[in-house]
C-alpha cells in the first residue's frame, strides 16, 4: 500500500534495529499514523473526527473497565452499587460521569464522522470496504450503548430493556420466544442484566478489533479529501506526523474542553431524571425515551402506525409493529448498499450542485426533524411530521441519490489537490475547498518554510 | 499563528534545536502533564472507598468472656481473637525469656495495663494469612497451648507469640482501647 | 445497476406504505378529528420557578450553605422522615455538613436501626452507628412515599421542584373549578406544582413547625428551601467538589489547547501555499 514517496521507517538505535527485525511494531505505527503515512494536504476539520472517535473508544474502555471493578450486575444491588460508585468510591462520580457523557460524545463525533462521509461521498470506490466496516462499527456501538444504559437498573434502563427487546417480538412466528430467549425470562431481570453486562464488557473490544480493520482498509487507498480528487503526486500530500498529529492534537483539546464542561458542570443534562429512580417492574414512566443518540431511529420506528393490508379485504400482510422494526433497522442497513446506490463519478459534494442541495435542504433537515420527533411524546403532530421525514429519508437514499447520480452535471474538478490548494497560475479563482486550511492559503505572506528535510 | 518576526529570524542554535521548537516542547509537555494527572483518579479509585474506611473500627463487648475462653470477632473483614487468659496461662507466658523468642515481646507489651488477662490479637497467621486454630472450644491449640495454624504448622504460645513453625512474627495486636471495662474499640 | 433499480423500487415501496397506510389516515384524523380532551386538572397546573433568589449552590460558582444544609437536615428528621426514607445516605456522611465526629455519633444514636438478633432470629432495634444508613420507612397509608436520597436528581430541575412542591399547596380557584367541573379526589390534596395537581401527600410544612436552633426564619417557604437544599446534597454530595474540580480542569485544558493550536500553526506554517 501507500504511495511511492512515503517515507520509510529507519531504526536509529541498536535496540530499535533489533526490535524491527523481531517484531516491527514501531514500523507498523510509523506507517499507520506516523511520518510514513502520506495524507492529502487539504483535509479540513471534518477529518478530525475519526481520530476523536478512536479517542472516545479508549475513554469508554478505560472508564468502563474501572467502573466494572465496583459495579455488580444483580437486580437487587445494581442500582445501589452505582450509588456506591457515586458516593463512596474515590473519584467514582468523576469516572461514572465521564463514562456516561463519554458515550454521548462518542456518538457526537461518530455522527460528524458519518455525515462527513455522506457529504464527501467517502463511501465510494475505492473506499467501500472502509465504509462497510464503519457501518458495522456503528451497529456494534448502538448495541453496546443500549446494553450499557440498562446496567444502572433505573426506570429508563428497565423499560428500555423491555421495549427494545420487545422490538424482536414483532418478528412473525419466532418473535415472542425470541424475546423470552433474549431476556432469559418473561421480563427483564437478573438473567437479562447479567448477560447485558457481559456483552457490554465484550463488545467494545470487538469494536476495537473492527476499528483496526477499518484503519487497515483505509491505508490501502489512503485518506479521501475535500476535493474528492485522488492523490496524484507527492506535493498533494503531507506526512501524517507531524502535520495531522498536531492538527488532531488541537482538535482533541477543543473537544476535551466541551467534554469536561459536560462532566463537571452539566453531567446529567443528556440523561433522563427517571433513571435515578430504581427499576420498578410495576410502574412505567409517563414518557419513555431512549438516549438522545437513538432518537432519529426511534422516530422511524414509531412512524409506522398502520398495518399493511390488502385494500378492502382486511387481510393483514405486515403488522405496523413489524413495519416499524423493519424500517428502523433498514434505515441503517441501507448504508451498506450506499456505495452502489450513488454511482456518480464525482465524490465531493462541493462539485455536485444538485447533490449538495438535497444534502443540506433534504437529508439534514429530515434527520433533524427525526431527531426532534424521536425525543417528543408519541402524539400528534409529531407522528405525522416524523412520517413525512421518514418517507423523505428512504426516498433520499433509495430514489433521489440514484437519480441524481444519473442526471447531475458536476462542476469542473481541479486537476489535483495541489492545484485546488494553491490555485492555477492562469485561474486564481480556481475552486477552493472552503476548508480552514484552504482558507489559510490566501493569507500566507510570511513565506516561512520548514527546513528542507 | 507564528509571528513574522519569529519566522524571519529563525536560526539554528548550536545544539541543532530550533528556537521556536519551545512551543512544541511546551505543548507536548503540557499534554504529558494532563495525561499523567488523568492517571490519578484511575489509580485512586482502587484504594478503599469511603464506606470501607468508615467501617474500619469495631466495638466488641468482652464482658461475657470467661477465663480460658476466647471469642472470634470481625475487624476489617478479618478474624479478631479475644481471649481471657487463665492465671496458669499468664504464668506460662511470663516464664519464657523474651530474648529467646523469634519475635521478642512480653505478655505485658501485648496487653493493656490493668487488663493483662485480655489478649486481643488478629486471627491471621503471620506466615501466609490462614486463620489459626485454638480460639474455639476443643480445637488444637498447638505445642505451646496458644494457637496452631494448620496450613503450614506454626505454633503460637499462650501470649500468641510464634514459637515453632515458619511464621516470622507474633500474631498481630491491633490498635485498640478500652472504652469501659466491658467494651473495647478496635481500630 | 440492479442494486440501484432495486433501491429505487424499495424506496418507493416504503414511501408508498407510509403515505397510503399511515400518513394519509393519520394526517386526516389529525386535521379533522377533535383534539383529545385534556384532563381538567391540566388547567390548574402551574410551572414553578424555585425559591426567590435561587440556591447558594446554583451556577458554576455555587457553594454549599452549611448552616442551611443543617437546618434542612433538621426539617427532614422532624418532618419528612415520618414517611420518607433516605437509604443511600449514611450517618457518617453528615460530617460533610459540618458536624463533628462526636456530634455525628450522637446524631446516629438518636435513630433506631432495625436488626436481627443472631442468637434468636428475632427482630430487634439498635441505636444507629455512624456507618449505618438511614433506616427504611414502612408506610401503610395512601400513596407510595418515595425514597428521598436521589429525589432532586430523579425529577427535572429537582431542587426547584422540591421547593415548588412543598410551597404549592392550597385550594383551586373555586370559580374555575366549578366551570370545568374539577374536584380534588377524596384522600388527595391539591398542589398546583404537582404534575396532575392531585397529590397523596398532605401539606407537610406549616409556618413555625420546626424551631431552628440558630433562630433562622421558619416560614413554610424558608423550611422548604432548607430541605430542598439538604436533599440536593443527599442526591449529589460531590456537587461542589465537582464544580471546583471542573474549573481547574477546564483552565488547564484551555492552556493546553492554546499551546496545541500554536504548535499546530507552527508546523503547518511551512506548507502554506505560495503562488508560483
Amino acid at each position: 500500500m501507500s504511495f511511492a514517496w512515503a517515507k520509510q521507517y529507519e531504526p536509529q538505535s541498536a535496540f530499535t534495529k533489533w526490535l524491527d527485525e523481531k517484531l516491527p511494531l514501531p514500523r507498523l505505527v510509523y506507517n499507520a499514523v506516523g511520518a510514513g503515512y502520506p495524507v492529502p494536504r487539504n483535509l479540513n476539520y471534518m477529518w478530525n473526527f475519526g481520530v476523536l472517535a478512536g479517542f472516545f473508544l479508549v475513554v469508554q474502555i478505560v472508564t468502563g473497565v474501572v467502573l466494572a471493578m465496583h459495579y455488580a450486575a444483580n437486580g437487587l444491588v445494581a442500582f445501589a452499587t452505582v450509588e456506591h460508585i457515586m458516593r463512596d468510591v474515590n473519584y467514582g462520580w468523576m469516572l461514572r460521569y465521564a463514562h456516561a457523557n463519554g458515550a454521548s460524545f462518542f456518538f457526537i463525533v461518530i455522527y460528524m464522522h458519518i455525515f462527513r462521509g455522506f457529504f464527501y461521498s467517502s463511501y465510494k470506490a475505492p473506499r467501500e470496504m472502509i465504509w462497510l466496516l464503519g457501518v458495522v462499527i456503528f451497529l456494534l456501538m448502538m448495541a453496546t450503548a443500549f446494553m450499557g444504559y440498562v446496567l444502572p437498573w433505573g426506570q429508563m434502563s428497565y423499560w428500555g430493556a423491555q421495549v427494545i427487546t420487545g422490538l424482536f417480538s414483532a418478528i412473525p412466528l419466532v418473535g415472542e420466544p425470541l424475546q423470552v430467549w433474549l431476556l432469559g425470562g418473561f421480563a427483564p431481570d437478573n438473567a437479562a442484566l447479567n448477560r447485558f453486562f457481559s456483552l457490554h464488557f465484550l463488545l467494545p473490544f470487538v469494536i476495537a478489533g473492527v476499528v483496526i480493520l477499518h484503519i487497515w482498509a483505509l491505508h490501502i487507498p489512503g485518506s479521501s479529501n475535500p476535493t474528492g480528487v485522488e492523490v496524484k503526486q507527492e506535493s498533494d500530500t503531507v506526512p501524517f506526523h507531524p502535520y495531522y498529529t498536531a492538527k488532531d492534537g488541537f482538535g482533541l483539546g477543543v473537544v476535551l474542553i466541551l467534554f469536561t464542561t459536560m462532566i463537571f458542570f452539566l453531567p446529567n443534562a443528556l440523561g433522563h431524571p427517571d433513571n435515578y429512580i430504581e427499576a420498578n417492574p410495576l410502574s412505567t414512566p409517563a414518557h419513555i425515551v431512549p438516549e438522545w443518540y437513538f432518537w432519529p431511529f426511534y422516530a422511524i420506528l414509531r412512524a409506522f402506525t398502520g398495518d399493511l393490508t390488502i385494500p378492502f379485504t382486511g387481510i393483514i400482510l405486515v403488522q405496523a409493529k413489524l413495519l416499524g422494526v423493519i424500517a428502523m433497522f433498514g434505515s441503517i442497513l441501507i448504508w451498506f448498499i450506499l456505495p452502489w446506490l450513488d454511482k456518480s463519478p464525482v465524490r465531493s459534494g462541493h462539485y455536485r450542485p444538485l447533490f449538495r442541495k438535497f444534502f443540506w435542504f433534504g437529508l439534514i433537515p429530515a434527520m433533524a426533524v427525526l431527531f426532534y420527533c424521536g425525543g417528543a411524546p408519541a402524539e400528534q403532530p409529531y407522528v405525522v411530521i416524523s412520517q413525512i421525514a421518514t418517507a423523505y429519508y428512504f426516498l433520499h437514499f433509495l430514489v433521489i441519490l440514484p437519480i441524481i447520480s444519473q442526471i447531475e452535471v458536476p462542476k469542473p474538478l481541479p486537476f489535483s489537490i495541489t492545484e485546488a490548494v494553491l490555485g492555477k497560475d492562469t485561474a486564481p479563482e480556481a475552486p477552493r475547498t472552503g476548508s480552514v486550511d484552504g482558507g489559510d492559503a490566501g493569507t500566507a505572506t510570511d513565506g516561512a518554510l520548514q527546513p528542507a528535510e | 499563528m507564528a509571528t513574522e518576526t519569529a519566522a524571519t529570524t529563525e536560526t539554528f542554535a548550536e545544539d541543532g534545536v530550533r528556537r521556536r521548537d519551545w512551543i512544541h516542547i511546551a505543548a507536548l509537555g503540557t499534554a504529558g502533564v494532563g495525561a499523567a494527572s488523568v492517571l490519578f483518579p484511575l489509580i485512586s479509585q482502587m484504594s478503599p472507598s469511603a464506606d470501607v474506611l468508615a467501617a474500619s473500627s469495631t466495638e466488641v463487648d468482652v464482658s461475657a468472656i470467661a477465663a480460658g475462653q476466647a471469642i472470634k470477632a470481625s475487624f476489617r473483614k478479618q478474624p479478631l481473637f479475644i481471649r481471657r487468659l487463665t492465671p496458669d496461662e499468664i504464668k506460662q507466658a511470663n516464664e519464657v525469656d523474651p530474648s529467646t523468642l523469634r519475635d521478642p515481646q512480653t505478655l505485658a507489651e501485648r496487653t493493656k495495663e490493668g487488663h493483662e488477662d485480655l489478649l486481643v490479637t488478629m486471627g491471621v497467621c503471620t506466615h501466609l494469612g490462614c486463620v489459626p486454630l485454638g480460639a474455639a472450644e476443643g480445637e488444637n491449640r498447638g505445642d505451646f497451648g496458644g494457637y496452631f495454624c494448620p496450613c503450614h504448622g506454626s505454633h503460637y504460645d499462650t501470649a500468641a507469640r510464634i514459637r515453632k513453625g515458619p511464621a516470622p512474627k507474633n500474631l498481630h495486636v491491633p490498635d485498640y482501647e478500652f472504652k469501659s471495662d466491658a467494651v473495647i474499640r478496635v481500630g | 445497476m440492479t442494486i440501484r433499480l432495486g433501491g429505487i423500487i424499495a424506496g418507493l415501496a416504503i414511501t408508498l406504505v407510509l403515505v397510503l397506510w399511515s400518513l394519509l389516515p393519520g394526517a386526516y384524523s389529525y386535521a379533522f378529528d377533535p383534539a383529545p380532551e385534556q384532563q381538567p386538572s391540566a388547567a390548574f397546573y402551574e410551572h414553578g420557578h424555585g425559591p426567590e433568589g435561587g440556591f447558594s449552590f446554583d451556577g458554576p460558582l455555587g457553594k454549599w450553605d452549611y448552616a442551611q444544609l443543617q437546618r434542612g437536615y433538621q426539617v427532614y428528621k422532624e418532618v419528612c422522615s415520618a414517611c420518607h426514607s433516605l437509604k443511600y445516605v449514611a450517618f457518617r456522611n453528615l460530617q460533610q455538613l459540618g458536624y463533628t465526629e462526636a456530634e455525628v455519633q450522637a446524631e446516629a444514636a438518636s435513630w433506631t436501626i432495625p436488626g436481627i438478633d443472631p442468637a434468636t432470629g428475632d427482630q430487634t432495634t439498635n441505636p444507629g452507628k455512624p456507618t449505618d444508613a438511614f433506616p427504611p420507612v414502612y408506610y401503610s397509608g395512601q400513596g407510595h412515599p418515595p425514597d428521598l436520597s436521589l429525589i432532586t436528581k430523579a425529577r427535572h430541575d429537582g431542587s426547584n421542584y422540591v421547593y415548588d412542591l412543598l410551597t404549592g399547596y392550597g385550594e383551586p380557584d373555586p370559580a374555575k373549578a366549578a366551570k370545568v367541573g374539577f374536584e380534588t379526589p377524596d384522600g388527595l390534596y391539591f398542589n398546583k406544582h404537582f404534575p396532575n395537581v392531585n397529590i397523596a401527600m398532605p401539606a407537610p410544612l406549616s409556618d413555625g413547625q420546626v424551631t431552628y436552633a440558630d433562630g433562622s426564619a421558619n416560614t413554610t417557604a424558608a423550611m422548604a428551601k432548607d430541605v430542598a437544599a439538604f436533599l440536593t446534597w443527599t442526591a449529589e454530595p460531590s456537587l461542589i467538589q465537582r464544580k471546583q474540580t471542573g474549573w481547574f480542569v477546564i483552565g488547564f485544558l484551555l492552556f493546553a489547547t492554546a499551546l496545541a493550536f500554536l504548535s499546530y500553526k507552527q508546523i503547518w506554517a511551512g506548507v502554506k501555499p505560495k503562488k508560483k
